[in-house]
């Protein structure tokens, strides 16, 4: 039998009522502004958009703001938002060699054309708590310099000279640009997975998940042998063809992080010893994030690249189907969600099983003494 | 051209209050597909370009989208239809008739059914919606229809479509569940044979 | 609209107008627009509307595309009394922006204004927008390392 049960209605609007609450905290405190979330807490609002993967600062801000903090809440609003958007088109594939970049460092070539751009990075900080971020102090303006406008070569260009990195991958069909990518958002996963579409799923996919797989691949747990060629953050242009102008036009600029694995390869029956590449390119400023990523990209290729797969991160179902963070949160916190009936069934199982188990003692206690 | 692309022509015609239009055809589409063969009128007040009717004008406002390949039959296609459809919906056209989601053909010229996409056994939904437009919803060859939606039989007889619509709607059935649903239009009237639905001339044996 | 303005060339001058539209804010064109006096009436054709547009990238940076992620979208498409029409895209969720970028495009599509629009908003933007760029090289490139080699030993 089920009982529906209802009420709750008076509690719930309480308990949204003692969320705004606590929420908004103490009323002498001036309430922060969704402005100065985006100005002083960017990186939070880089990772909610990149989660979220919908790009939109003001909103991403919003969503921290609502969330109390709470990152996977804040994507969980945003992401829940972009479903009531009509999509109007997709834009060109953006053309990272033409980043506007604030950062671009190599750990393979010291002197690469360019040079080892450091950027607003935390990198040689002490990580010493800074007791002057406490208070409001004035922040002089970043030095400046004249730049030299030298074009920022990419390392895996500077490997192609010499034919020992893997060429640029083209999928299965080369010259088919007009081909739309696959699109988790629109069609169901299915397994075996294209590499267009497991990028998607990890530049949407939780920074934790992927920095712990990509930690363990470094531990031991599939090895890919991976060195940094480059990372770089900074604006790209974002241009879509307009079919009422028959041109394509500038949306405007929006930041994200690269990275570039370059990972020895020792070769297979049917590829030469050589580099290969992971890749990485994430919403907002997140290193971490794009170069975890490269990683488990890397990874995920074992397949394709004739490698065992023996690692927990290069299984391509394993991984893909369990870097989503909203679907993640959705099934683990559904069970503080009422169980009331399925409990009742398993706790009738239980006394029925511990009933039949302590007959069977006693049975053979019986039979025991008997032998005895 | 872009003095094509950019001409008033495409930038108007469209919905003027682009919500309730919509959602008032999606209702009209939901319901004689429900009830295969009843009559539903649509809203007045789009005005795509010729030579595309007002109705399957109306239809393609309320269903296509980016995400929805269009067809369009030779009878039915002109580059202004196209720089509006493309305007109005941002629908792309599709490659092929197998690859469309949407195609929009005239009854007595329509393609066979077969050149569609009719899905896959584990995705049927994967189809093509076949809007036909045709001279007028009755007046025709009776034809009875029945199937899920139907209590019982319902008759038809609209005008205008191909000889061999008939075997060409029982290959179709053939597919089931896959196979392309049809959507007929004569002006601003409307009525809907989805794939569930069996039609037979009345002159026939009953269908089995 | 009048056939001849869009021709191939003026074709180029649109799109460098709609370019520098959606990077500025919308203040910024606001300033811009009331030095132009006052606007003609626009009809609205469609939006302004926020929608999503799916960012592409390439994998590995210079092979097949994927999807990245969608952005945040505004257009609008505005139609004057002349029937010059204007089309504005621009990443965000800034509605006046969007329909007034969309009647400096119809108006620069009319022809008769290009020279004012040109001097009076698409010039002060368009620096705007390059010195910002500029500043942002310049401090990037404050942060670059200059390598030295220190010889330890004396042979």
């Amino acid at each position: 039998m089920y009982v529906a049960v209802k009420g709750g209605e008076a509690a719930i609007a309480n308990a949204h009522k003692m969320l705004a609450d606590r929420r908004r905290g103490d009323r002498s405190l001036p309430s922060i502004t969704v402005e100065q979330i985006v100005e002083q807490l960017a990186l939070a609002v880089d990772r909610v958009m990149a989660e979220a993967s919908l790009y939109a600062p003001d909103l991403a801000a919003l969503a921290v703001k609502q969330a109390r903090g709470d990152m996977i809440e804040a994507i969980f609003l945003l992401r829940a938002y972009r479903t009531t958007l009509p999509r109007f088109g997709a834009s060109q594939p953006v053309e990272t060699g033409e980043m506007i970049a604030e950062r671009r460092v190599s750990a393979t070539y010291k002197d690469l054309p360019g040079g080892q751009v450091l950027g607003p990075t935390f990198d040689y900080t002490h990580r010493l708590l800074d007791p002057a971020l406490a208070g409001d102090e004035a922040v002089e303006t970043a030095p400046a310099r004249d730049s030299e406008g030298e074009p920022l070569t990419r390392v895996a260009d500077i490997l192609a000279q010499e034919d020992l990195i893997e060429r640029a991958f083209t999928g299965d069909s080369a010259e088919m640009p007009r081909e739309p990518s696959g699109d988790l958002t629109r069609e169901p996963m299915e397994f075996p997975m294209a590499r267009d579409l497991r990028l998607q799923a990890l530049a949407r996919g939780d920074e934790g998940f992927l920095l712990a797989l990509g930690y363990s691949t470094q531990r031991g747990y599939g090895r890919t042998h991976p060195f940094a060629g480059e990372i770089r953050i900074g604006e790209v242009e974002v241009e879509m063809d307009v079919p009422e102008l028959g041109f394509a036009v500038s949306l405007g600029r929006i930041r994200v992080t690269e990275c570039q694995m370059v990972n020895q390869f020792a070769g297979s029956a049917k590829l030469p010893p050589q580099f290969t590449r992971g890749y990485g390119l994430v919403f907002g400023q997140s290193e971490r994030k794009a170069m975890a990523m490269a990683l488990v990209d890397r990874s995920l290729r074992a397949g394709e690249l004739g490698e065992d797969r023996v690692a927990p991160a290069q299984d391509e179902e394993f991984v893909i189907s369990h870097a989503d963070n909203v679907q993640a949160t959705g099934f683990v916190e559904h069970l503080k969600l009422p169980h009331y009936v399925d409990f009742q069934a398993e706790l009738d199982l239980v006394r029925r099983m511990r009933a039949e188990f302590e007959v069977r003692q006693s049975r053979d206690h019986d039979t025991q003494e008997a032998a005895e | 051209m872009s003095d094509a692309r950019l001409s008033t022509l495409a930038v108007s015609g469209g919905f003027s209050d682009p919500v309730f239009e919509a959602q008032a055809v999606f209702r009209a589409l939901m319901d004689v597909t429900a009830r295969p063969g009843t009559v539903h009128t649509l809203p007045a007040g789009v005005a795509p370009p010729a030579p595309l009717g007002q109705g399957p004008g109306a239809v393609a406002l309320a269903l296509c989208d980016p995400d929805t390949p269009v067809w369009l039959d030779r009878d039915i296609d002109s580059e202004s239809v196209r720089a509006w459809l493309s305007f109005q919906c941002g629908a792309p056209l599709a490659q092929g008739p197998e690859r469309s989601a949407f195609a929009f053909v005239k009854g007595e010229t329509m393609p066979d059914m077969a050149d569609f996409a009719s899905g896959t056994q584990e995705y049927p939904d994967r189809s093509t919606t076949l809007v036909v437009e045709v001279e007028a919803l009755d007046g025709g060859a009776a034809l009875r229809l029945e199937g899920p939606g139907i209590d019982g039989q319902r008759r038809i007889a609209p005008r205008g479509l191909p000889a061999t619509f008939m075997t060409q709607r029982a290959a179709n059935r053939a597919l089931f569940p896959r196979g392309v649903d049809v959507v007929l239009v004569a002006g601003l009237c409307m009525m809907a044979l989805p794939r569930s639905t069996v039609v037979s001339h009345v002159n026939e044996p009953e269908a089995g | 609209m009048a056939k001849a303005e869009t021709a191939g060339g003026s074709e180029q001058g649109l799109k460098r107008l709609m370019d520098v539209l959606a990077a500025s804010p919308g203040d910024e064109i606001d300033a811009c627009a009331e030095a132009l006096g006052s606007l003609p009436e626009a009809a609205p054709v469609r939006g302004p509307e926020i929608g999503l547009v799916m960012v592409r990238g390439r994998i590995g940076g210079d092979g097949a595309p994927f999807n990245l992620g969608e952005a945040a979208v505004t257009r609008a498409t505005v139609r004057l009394a002349s029937g010059a029409v204007g089309h504005a895209y621009a990443l965000g969720q800034d509605r006046a922006k969007a329909r007034l970028s969309a009647v400096l495009a119809a108006m620069w599509s009319e022809g008769a204004r290009r020279t004012d629009i040109e001097a009076q908003v698409l010039a002060p933007l368009a620096a705007a927008r390059a010195e910002e760029v500029s500043r942002v090289k310049r401090e990037a490139a404050a942060t670059r390392v200059d390598f030295f080699t220190m010889v330890r030993g004396d042979d």
